[in-house]
């Protein structure tokens, strides 16, 4: 085949041919899910264990085969090479491809029919692992919620291969495995089962718009001791939790370690990071945007508090709808249909870096109060462009760097990449010992001793 | 305030520009001009391998937006000159263009050195260094089954990794008896010549190149060896060292040796012509360093010295203590102050090397008042402000050892090798 131009091929004409175990983990893979779709068509209805186990199962069994063998197979260190050169990591035609996919099963999750959805094969394929483990039958949002935890374990066992020779990465991806496994899966499903509220303890306000709602507060008021306690900790989570982690290590602790979305991104996101928008213009629409959410939210919250208090006497059903709105604008189209339809057209974190009301909030805390910042190793940045390429928030880490000026920037999740890929070792992420020395304005290279650090311009 | 200028930089590289945006940082009214014939914007020439890699493309090693020079009114011309009169206080464009300056500054880069070996100028036959090597090597590898590396330095090895990155098998012709060992100490080349091959590469060390061999096109077929063995290849990779970019200043009346010959201040034989980054040699090089130093480092300091001077703070080129850094395929380096490939008179070391012998540390200090003189970091990341304290201060190297976590810059949760370096490093 050509080795220019235009091709249909999924990986980069440069990269190594595949040997026989990966051919064999892809070969499974590809039968095990045709196998699946097939099911999804009719016959799993019938029989959802056949289909679950030896086309689901299977799939991931393939991938991961493949998966293991493809970065075992290299040496440990940073493996960046080909992304640019392959279309499906450079919005290529399988790029677009995964982009349609995605954004298509988004829509129709989110704003397809109970009719379409209640008793589809593809739900009930999920059957044995619904009522197996937790004694209900499956509905799109147990599908949805399964394959999800799915691609972050899977995705993750990749993100770990890939950057073994990082304890940072290792333990931060472990870490995300754990709260999506245990957090967001294990326990809102078992207390479902028991017919308590589904409760999710990684998510809280601002992120969970609703929580705070008066509906959803009376709601979980009205479910017992059990939901009186959801309620207490979550308000613990938001208000003092969170400023306390934050103001020690930075917005890290949660959007890198613990959240499920960015948990997403970090794992089965991490081919596409490198295409976020890094431009001073893109920065400048986030600033705008990440904060109307949080304060939209905000008002919201308050608005639906006080209307409720008045029992709808100033707003009547108004406050209702623009729940709605917000419901949709933001709960929907924007972190599901645009956060994870688009990672390979926008690269990983857009909900996050544009759209999410609890990075904003975060953010807030960390530029302002927090002893994170990212350290540049004195006068050792060689401009190279790594860093900024393959940080998903979009941050020009580089100018920072060059200047030998440290980063402190409100949407940096932490994720450790810039630090990982820099081949100078020039970034490191640290929780120094107050906020106040975090940022260093230094205008000269450092070692320059002729026009001197100190006196800035001195002799 | 000074007078409004008109300066003219010549090369956009990293001296060029940080001589341009520093000169633009300190005054608002000069005219700053920078004339280059390599590519329209500034970008990292160090990042030219990431580039073939595919970690980036060109547009991700631009350090700057293109709006970045409008905005702060440096003009950007591309040309090459091909004549500078300093009499005149003018330059020739290729094009026939003629420009009069008040300042110039020559910031003009290396080029590739050759050395007259037959079948040099073969096609498939080239060096490394500026954006159009880059293109031509992309060109020059398709679908090729061997490629030869020829010069066991930086630039050397980089080519080497992106020649495996494809898959192409290659053969790695050093000169030395280890990878550049005119450098590194013996043990720390060692390690570098244990991990080339781990990358399954043919090293071939105290081998030198003898000839290049054409087919019937003109294209390169094999290489011959100074053992008289023919090694079939496709394309050869010549990285044996660099050399000032001056060709065109011949005659000009500006003086030259290897380097264009600069003072303290940067200063040509011409009070108004300034020289910076690789193509500068020092008349009077500080001691310990050398009179050319054609690293990224020394160009960008180059070029804050010369803002300086030319906005009215005449200002001293004084470069503080040497650093610098690589990576060797996985290996990252980084050097602070002298570690030279032999202990000088005088000077002792400790080296500690981890188990996995991928990871090194090597600290040299003077055998009579034990202050530190230098450091060599393999496959860990030392903190450039601490070193750089303890070698202006002299530190002893008890005082090093006992407080080396200061200095360590490795990521969190990374294995300390500060205990082990405590316990189990070798005094020589
Ligand atoms: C592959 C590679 C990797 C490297 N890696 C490192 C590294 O990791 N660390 C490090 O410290 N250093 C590294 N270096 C060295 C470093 O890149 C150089 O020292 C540095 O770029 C020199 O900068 P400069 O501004 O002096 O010149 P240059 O970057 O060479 O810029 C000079 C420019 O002037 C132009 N020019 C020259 N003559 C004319 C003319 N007559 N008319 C018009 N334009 C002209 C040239 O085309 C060129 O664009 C590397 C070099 C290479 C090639
Ligand atoms: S700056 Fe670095 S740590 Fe922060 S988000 Fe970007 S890549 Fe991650
Ligand atoms: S900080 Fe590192 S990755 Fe970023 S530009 Fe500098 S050398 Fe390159």
């Amino acid at each position: 085949m050509s080795r220019d131009g235009f091709s249909i091929s999924l990986a980069s004409p440069h990269a190594p041919g595949m040997d026989g175990m990966q051919k064999f983990g892809i070969a499974l893979f590809v039968l095990a899910i045709l196998f699946t779709i097939v099911g999804a068509l009719g016959p799993a209805a019938q029989d959802p264990a056949l289909f679950f186990y030896l086309g689901f199962v299977v799939s991931v069994v393939g991938l991961s085969v493949y998966t293991v063998r493809t970065y075992l197979n290299r040496p440990s260190g940073v493996q960046n090479n080909h992304i640019f050169t392959s279309s499906l990591t450079n919005r290529g035609l399988w790029g677009w491809a995964l982009g349609v996919f995605l954004t298509g099963f988004y829509v129709v999750l989110y704003w397809g029919s109970d009719e379409m959805w209640n008793g589809a094969p593809l739900v009930l394929l999920f059957n044995p692992i619904s009522q197996g483990l937790f004694n209900h039958p499956p509905d799109r949002w147990f599908l949805y919620s399964f394959i999800y935890t799915i691609s972050i374990l899977i995705m993750g066992v990749r993100v770990i291969l890939k950057y073994r020779h990082s304890n940072y990465q290792i333990v931060r991806t472990c870490s995300i495995m754990f709260f999506q496994l245990g957090f967001a899966f294990l326990i809102p499903q078992f207390l479902k089962s028991m017919s308590q509220p589904e409760y999710y303890f990684s998510y809280f306000w601002p992120l969970d718009y609703d929580l705070l709602f008066p509906s959803s507060v009376n709601g979980l008021l009205s479910s017992g001791s059990l939901g009186i306690w959801m309620l207490l900790i979550s308000a613990v989570l938001t208000f003092i939790v969170t400023p306390i982690l934050t103001y020690f290590f930075g917005k890290r602790w949660y959007c890198s370690w613990v959240c499920g979305c960015g948990g997403l991104a970090n794992t089965a996101g991490d081919p596409f990071r490198q295409l976020s928008d890094k431009s001073m213009k893109a920065w400048k629409i986030e600033r705008w945007m990440i904060h109307s959410v949080l304060v939209f939210i905000t008002g919201l919250t308050i608005l639906l508090w006080v209307n409720s208090c008045l029992v709808g006497g100033i707003f009547g059903d108004f406050s209702h709808s623009l729940t709605k709105v917000y419901a949709f604008l933001i709960g929907q189209a924007f972190a599901g249909v645009v956060g994870v339809g688009f990672y390979p057209l926008l690269g990983t974190r857009v909900w996050c870096r544009f759209g999410c009301p609890m990075a904003a909030y975060l953010g807030l805390l960390q530029k302002y109060f927090s002893r994170f910042r990212i350290t540049t190793n004195g006068g050792q940045c060689i401009s190279c462009g790594n860093c900024s390429t393959y940080c998903e928030m979009g941050i020009d880490v580089q100018s920072y760097a060059q200047r030998g000026e440290n980063i402190v920037r409100a949407s940096c999740v932490g994720c450790g990449i810039c630090s990982t890929v820099c081949p100078r070792g020039v970034l490191n992420l640290e929780n120094g010992l107050t906020h106040q020395d975090r940022e260093n304005n230094n205008p000269i290279t450092f070692g320059n001793d002729g026009v001197g650090l100190d006196t800035g311009f001195g002799n | 305030m000074t007078a409004q200028k008109n300066i003219i930089i010549i090369g956009n590289g990293i001296a060029g520009i940080t001589a341009a945006r520093h000169i633009r940082k300190r005054n608002d009214d000069h005219n700053i001009t920078v004339i280059s014939a390599e590519t329209d914007h500034f970008f990292s020439r160090t990042a030219l391998m990431y580039i073939y890699l595919g970690h980036m493309k060109y547009e991700h090693t631009k350090p700057y937006e293109d709006w970045f020079w409008e905005k702060n009114r440096i003009k950007l011309k591309r040309a090459y000159v091909s004549k500078v009169e300093p009499i005149l206080n003018s330059i020739l464009l290729d094009s026939g263009e003629l420009l009069t300056y008040d300042e110039l500054i020559i910031a003009s880069g290396s080029a590739s050195n050759k050395f007259g070996w037959p079948g040099q100028d073969l096609k498939g036959v080239q060096g490394l260094y500026n954006y159009q090597d880059l293109e031509s090597m992309e060109a020059n590898t398709k679908g090729i089954e061997r490629a030869v590396v020829v010069g066991g330095g930086l630039i050397g090895i980089e080519m080497v990794e992106m020649l495996r990155s494809r898959q192409i098998p290659v053969t790695f012709l050093v000169r030395e008896a280890s990878f550049w060992e005119d450098v590194l100490p013996k043990e720390e080349s060692e390690m570098i010549n244990r991990h080339i091959r781990s990358h399954h590469v043919d090293l071939r060390l105290k081998t030198d190149l003898k000839e290049i061999l054409s087919d019937e096109n003109g294209i390169a077929r094999a290489v011959l060896t100074g053992d008289g063995e023919e090694i079939s290849c496709q394309f050869v990779g010549l990285t044996v060292g660099v050399h000032p970019n001056i060709s065109f200043l011949k005659n000009s009346g500006i003086e030259t040796d290897k380097g264009i010959l600069v003072n303290e201040k940067l200063q040509t034989n011409f009070s108004n012509i300034y020289a910076l980054g690789d193509c500068a040699q020092l008349r009077m090089p500080r001691e310990e360093r050398r009179a050319i130093e054609s690293v990224w480092y020394t160009g960008k300091m180059m070029g804050e010295t010369v803002a300086a001077t030319i906005c009215g703070q005449p200002t001293n080129y004084n470069p503080g203590i040497w650093f610098n850094s690589a990576k060797f395929m996985d290996i990252e380096y980084q050097t602070y102050g002298y570690v030279s490939a032999h202990l000088k008179e005088g000077e002792e070391s400790l080296y500690w090397e981890a188990e996995d012998g991928v990871r090194c540390l090597r600290i040299v200090y003077e055998s009579a008042t034990k202050s530190v003189v230098g450091f060599n970091a393999f496959g860990i990341r030392l903190r450039h402000q601490v070193c750089d304290e303890w070698l202006k201060n002299r530190t002893h190297v008890d005082e090093v050892i006992s407080n080396l976590n200061k200095a360590n810059f490795n990521p969190e949760f990374f294995k300390k090798f500060v205990n082990d370096v405590k316990f189990k490093s070798m005094r020589k």
